[in-house]
């Protein structure tokens, strides 16, 4: 394997007594597509939050693209091309879909210490935000209010906003959350389309959507990884199996 | 939704015009309280204006900003006290100090969020309060009169009248337009994603913390400014202006009208001050009536006045 884009070193957080991640090791591969699962509170957003900076490790080393970003604020990691989408929809609600995405063109601009000239007349952010979009099959709704546009719409623009920012590696916490089917599957093309052209690490529930997309996939129990194989291996891993014991049907059913 | 923009876009040009108009109807009607009234609510909606940036547009709760008008009008006094009679001089001492306490201030504010953040505010602009209280060289407690008002070599008089008013007029129009080019900036967009959503901003790659502290020390230093014209327009300056309840006065100012308008502010100023004036002279226990109506805003008039006025066109 080539120098990973992402190389995660015995992480470990704590809430008091809770670890919630227990001495967590992860290598993520320029160009690939890695999915993330694990059942309930098995400490995925919390891993997602220490890698995009919202969450501070208690221990442990996280390095992107060679360098060690385990203290970098989340602003600079985005910098560095690190992008996120949220798990609940949580853009600027009051601002069109074509403001919210060229608010991340803007970020990706350098710094925004123009206090005069009307942004949105500025031409390449406009452009850059339509082209984000146009990318997420979105263009058509650019000028229409967040808060009016559709759950699934949302969920795209998630992705507009993450990608304006061009990373060189994004995060995707439960993209398919709360959509339909049909929804889903243009969620799925989209994904597909996309990892031609970034490496992608995508948390999500969705078990058709994983074992359709990813090139490896790690499971998470307790904080721990308990699993870290491509995703036939991963379908008949004992261990993966008794984890989901419950959910069982999860896995291979739906798989 | 255009017929309502009309209606606000209405309003708003009504203010401009009938504030432009005042001193002329004032003189030909003799009455000369009315733009004595109205020249201290136009020092006070600049004040308001300058609070609506970081509080209706950024988010920012101050319950401080009384602080830059005591700032502003001490520097005025003081320096005129000291033989420094030219506004060339102090207008920039003005606004210099003002931008500096706001710099300081602001930087160990937004270290914290929510209540503490208006706590905390608050409590500097006590300091202030009783730093001015402690200049007994300068009045202390009493206050300091400004025997003479700024001098701008001839250029324009602040003792007469008319000029005073359109020079305060001009400063109000100015922060409007200020405000109005900074909001749709990419600093101001910038202020306003921070305002609806921190971590996503963060997210993105904007550091919260240095955006929100420019746009503090803007809106401090253009009420500083505010202080100035108030010093020139009393002749007087102390403690008072920046006591807690003055600040508190100006987020009244800011709510009633409008946050995150533009002319909300200036509105909210007038309805504010005129409302004080008459429920003043009729009845000593004026707040009393001011309260309820004050609470009947805040609590069917979301978006304050001119909200309300967008609404009630639509339906």
């Amino acid at each position: 394997m080539a120098e990973p884009l992402l190389r995660v070193e015995n992480l470990v957080r704590r809430f008091g007594g809770i670890v919630a991640t227990d001495n967590l090791s992860l290598d993520i591969a320029p160009g690939e597509l890695h999915a993330i699962i694990g059942p309930n509170g098995a400490g995925k957003t919390t891993l997602i939050s220490q890698l995009i900076g919202q969450l501070r490790p208690t221990a442990g080393t996280i390095r992107f693209a060679g360098e060690d970003i385990t203290d970098l604020p989340a602003w600079k990691r985005s910098r560095l091309g690190l992008a996120r989408s949220f798990q609940i929809t949580s853009l600027l609600p009051n601002f069109t879909a074509a403001d919210n995405v060229a608010l991340a063109a803007q970020a990706r601009d350098g710094h925004s210490f123009h206090f005069f000239a009307n942004a949105r007349k500025e031409k390449p952010l406009r452009e850059a935000a339509h082209a984000a979009l146009e990318r997420v099959g979105l263009l058509g709704r650019a000028d229409v209010k967040v808060s009016e546009l559709s759950h699934g719409e949302q969920r795209e623009l998630e992705l507009a906003v993450a990608l304006a920012t061009k990373p060189q590696l994004l995060l995707l916490d439960e993209p398919m959350a709360g959509l339909g089917a049909t929804e889903s599957a243009r969620m799925v093309k989209l994904l597909a389309a996309l990892r031609q052209e970034v490496t992608i690490v995508l948390v999500e529930h969705d078990m058709n959507a994983v074992f359709a997309l990813a090139d490896r996939i790690t499971v998470l129990v307790y904080g721990r990884v308990i699993a870290s194989d491509v995703p036939a291996a991963i379908r008949t891993n004992e261990e993966v199996k008794r984890a989901y014991l419950g959910d069982q049907h999860v896995v291979t059913s739906h798989g | 939704m255009t017929s309502s923009f009309n209606l606000r876009n209405g309003v708003a040009a009504a203010v401009v015009i009938g504030l432009l108009l005042l001193p002329l109807f004032s003189q030909a009607t003799g009455n000369v309280f009315l733009l004595t009234l109205f020249t201290r609510i136009v020092i006070f909606a600049l004040a308001a204006v300058s609070l609506n940036l970081i509080m209706g547009y950024g988010g920012m709760m101050s319950f401080g900003h009384a602080a830059y008008l005591g700032i502003g009008g001490y520097a005025v006094g003081i320096l005129a006290a000291e033989g420094f009679g030219s506004g060339f001089v102090q207008w920039p001492v003005a606004l210099f100090a003002s931008a500096l306490f706001a710099l300081v201030i602001g930087a160990l504010s937004l270290r914290t969020r929510g209540v503490y953040f208006i706590m905390i505010t608050l409590a500097f602009a006590q300091m202030a309060y009783y730093v001015a209280s402690g200049l007994s060289r300068y009045g202390g407690d009493d206050g300091l009169t400004v025997y003479k008002r700024s001098t701008f070599g001839g250029l324009i008089n602040l003792s007469n009248r008319f000029q005073f008013y359109y020079l305060c007029l001009f400063c109000l129009f100015g922060g409007i337009f200020l405000v109005w080019r900074i909001v749709n900036s990419r600093f101001g967009l910038v202020v306003q994603g921070l305002r609806a959503n921190e971590q996503r901003m963060q997210a993105i790659g904007f550091p919260a913390a240095r955006y929100q502290l420019a746009c503090f020390v803007i809106a401090g230093t253009m009420c500083g400014l505010a202080g100035a014209l108030l010093a020139n327009n009393t002749d007087f300056i102390s403690p008072a202006v920046m006591y807690w309840t003055r600040s508190g006065d100006l987020m009244v100012m800011v709510i009633l009208g409008g946050m995150g308008s533009l002319f909300g502010p200036v509105v909210g100023a007038i309805v504010y001050l005129v409302l004080e004036e008459f429920l003043s002279q009729v009845t000593e226990y004026w707040a009393m009536v001011m309260g309820p109506l004050l609470l009947l805003i805040v609590l069917f008039g979301r978006g304050g006045i001119l909200g309300l006025i967008g609404r009630f066109s639509r339906g």
